[in-house]
């Protein structure tokens, strides 16, 4: 691809990641549209957290974990940002097991701004009720602010570091296997914040339920053994046209 | 099994189902875990025993003294140690607590930094060799014994201060602060070089994926999150300095005194008692007024272990 198109947010090409001799991932070309929804489902080991960790370079803290090929975000390669921190700003990341930091929920919402220097009680204030509002928290939890995160139940905590993710207000989240820990009944509630926020932002959804892809996704990806087999819409992929005999497979539970 | 093969056969009721001749007879195994549960026991039990019995001895013969001839108000409220006096044996312990105490407060500020620093180095910035090397070297400090490092104090550190400080002598408390400070260091980094690493790794990441720097994910959410677990580590850094004798005999000078300053000479309880003790008639006043040392020597320290107990507890109570 030598022109993007305006509209990618994330342009990966020939993405190689390996842990020590171990390859994860290989290959990978693919390229996430602004203000879709861009699925990628796969077995369990089919690299798909690699894939993420290799887009905010969560590689950099991971031990042994080396990345090749290009990742470009907003246009500029990742390995380009001078300031890491900066680069990760601007990806917010929505992990498998909702991690509610030691702190209030306020405090918890409020530790991406302050640590960006946002001082001003006033301006806190307003992140933080938007930020639980948009992933709605807000209702459930404006009255005990002061309250420990970690004593919220299991659906919350994940609102809430889904809340802590948009405080920063990033350009790109990205999502890993959110409803793991989570009942069906939030998993909706999740979804349905998630279809409201794809006007705002772009998504990358990482998910083991295929039938999540299908609900949210525009175009959805099949991570397979490391490699990518399929990038289509996702329509298409669950109504059979898909390419690859085992997209099909995969997608119609024969394996997995 | 499928739901085509229907229920499982039941024996028709009122048949008993035969009862293996030897299902319950006591095996092998059996007796070995009833041995094992009573020698773990007695080893479990014996470390109790084994400190009420020390209490039981330093306070039959201290405690006695305290109830008849101890003037309490003198104990605490007078510099003068004279036990050996010919007129008339006072025994005010202010001076040696004093100096114990600055000592271990010296102690304190020269190794809390250091130690607290180097935990965080190995625990969150350290990577690979670098900190398994680290470890083993911090280790090894730990296992230098008090003696060295009391000569070290005599041999190394008084000339040194004499030098750069312009003082007549250099045994006083900075020394055996100085020294103090580095013999406790090691134990306290270990201990609270642990204390990090029992912080669950997800808050790491968490704070990393929301663009935290290294030293804002240790400052912001490790630390924090660690507290317990290194106020323990301090606390059993004050408790080593505070029952630490040969050293502290060796690099602090030794006089009775209250210090006003650091370089002024300084007497520790524990150093009195070791050397003394030998040459106290046994039974006499003198040998029960360094018993009575003891007594408070031990409650001190076990009221501050006790405390870094509870500062552990805590965070394990919080799962931080």
């Amino acid at each position: 691809m030598v022109d993007a198109p305006a509209d990618v947010i994330v342009d990966v090409h020939g993405l190689t990641v390996r842990y020590g001799d171990r390859v994860v991932l290989r290959d990978v070309t693919l390229d996430v549209r602004t203000h879709e929804i861009f699925g990628i489902i796969g077995p369990a080991g089919s690299g798909k957290t690699s894939f993420l960790r290799a887009l905010n370079r969560m590689d950099e803290f991971t031990p042994g974990m080396r990345v090749e090929g290009s990742v470009s975000f907003a246009g500029k390669d990742v390995r380009d940002w001078r300031n890491l921190y900066a680069l990760r700003r601007r990806i917010g990341v929505v992990f498998p097991l909702p991690v509610g930091l030691p702190l209030s929920v306020y405090d918890n919402v409020a530790f991406a701004p302050r640590l960006a220097g946002v001082r001003a009680r006033v301006e806190l204030d307003e992140i933080v009720e938007s930020s639980l509002r948009r992933a709605a928290l807000w209702d459930e939890v404006k009255d005990r602010l002061g309250a420990l995160g970690s004593l919220l139940s299991g659906g919350q905590q994940q609102r809430l570091t889904i809340a802590r993710a948009l405080s920063q207000k990033p350009d790109l989240l990205l999502l890993d296997e959110f409803s793991i820990a989570v009942d069906p009944v939030t998993t909706m509630r999740i979804e349905d914040v998630l279809k409201e926020l794809r006007h705002e932002i772009t998504i990358v959804l990482v998910t083991n339920l295929v039938q999540q892809a299908r609900r949210l996704a525009d175009r959805t990806a099949f991570f397979l053994d490391g490699a990518c087999v399929e990038i289509a819409e996702t329509e298409d992929l669950f109504t059979g046209a898909t390419r690859d005999p085992r997209t099909r497979d995969y997608v119609e539970g024969r394996f997995g | 099994m499928s739901a085509n093969d229907g229920p499982v056969p039941h024996p028709p009721r009122g048949t008993p189902v035969p009862f293996p001749a030897r299902a319950d007879e006591r095996d092998r195994a059996w007796f070995v875990d009833k041995v094992v549960q009573v020698l773990v026991f007695a080893g479990g039990i014996s470390g109790i025993v084994c400190v009420v019995g020390i209490f039981v001895f330093v306070s039959r013969e201290g405690f006695g003294f305290i109830a008849h001839t101890l003037d309490l108000r003198e104990f605490f409220g007078s510099i003068a140690w004279r036990p050996t006096s010919d007129k008339r044996a006072t025994y005010g312990i202010l001076a040696l607590l004093a100096g114990t105490a600055s000592v271990t407060g010296l102690a304190m500020l020269v190794s809390v930094p250091f130690s607290i620093g180097a935990a965080i180095y190995i625990a969150e910035f350290a990577r690979g060799k670098t900190r398994e090397a680290l470890k083993v070297l911090i280790e090894l400090l730990a296992a230098i014994p008090s003696v060295v490092w009391g000569f070290i104090g005599l041999t190394m550190l008084n000339p040194l201060i004499i030098d750069v400080f312009n003082v007549p002598v250099g045994l006083c408390v900075l020394n055996a602060g100085v020294i103090l400070g580095l013999m406790a260091a090691p134990i306290m980094t270990t201990i609270a070089e642990d204390a990090l690493k029992a912080v669950p790794d997800g808050f790491r990441e968490a704070a990393e994926a929301m663009g935290a720097t290294r030293w804002q994910v240790v400052w912001r959410v490790v630390l924090p999150a660690a507290k317990q677990g290194l106020m323990a580590a301090v606390l059993l850094g004050v408790g080593r300095g505070f029952g630490e004798t040969m050293a502290v005999l060796m690099a602090s000078g030794h006089a009775i005194n209250l210090p006003t300053s650091p370089f002024d000479q300084a007497r520790a309880l524990t150093a009195t008692i070791a050397a003394e003790l030998g040459e106290a008639e046994k039974g006499g006043d003198h040998y029960r007024a360094l018993f009575t040392l003891g007594i408070l020597l031990f409650s001190v320290t076990f009221a501050i272990n006790l405390l870094a107990d509870t500062f552990v507890r805590g965070r394990r109570k919080r799962g931080g």
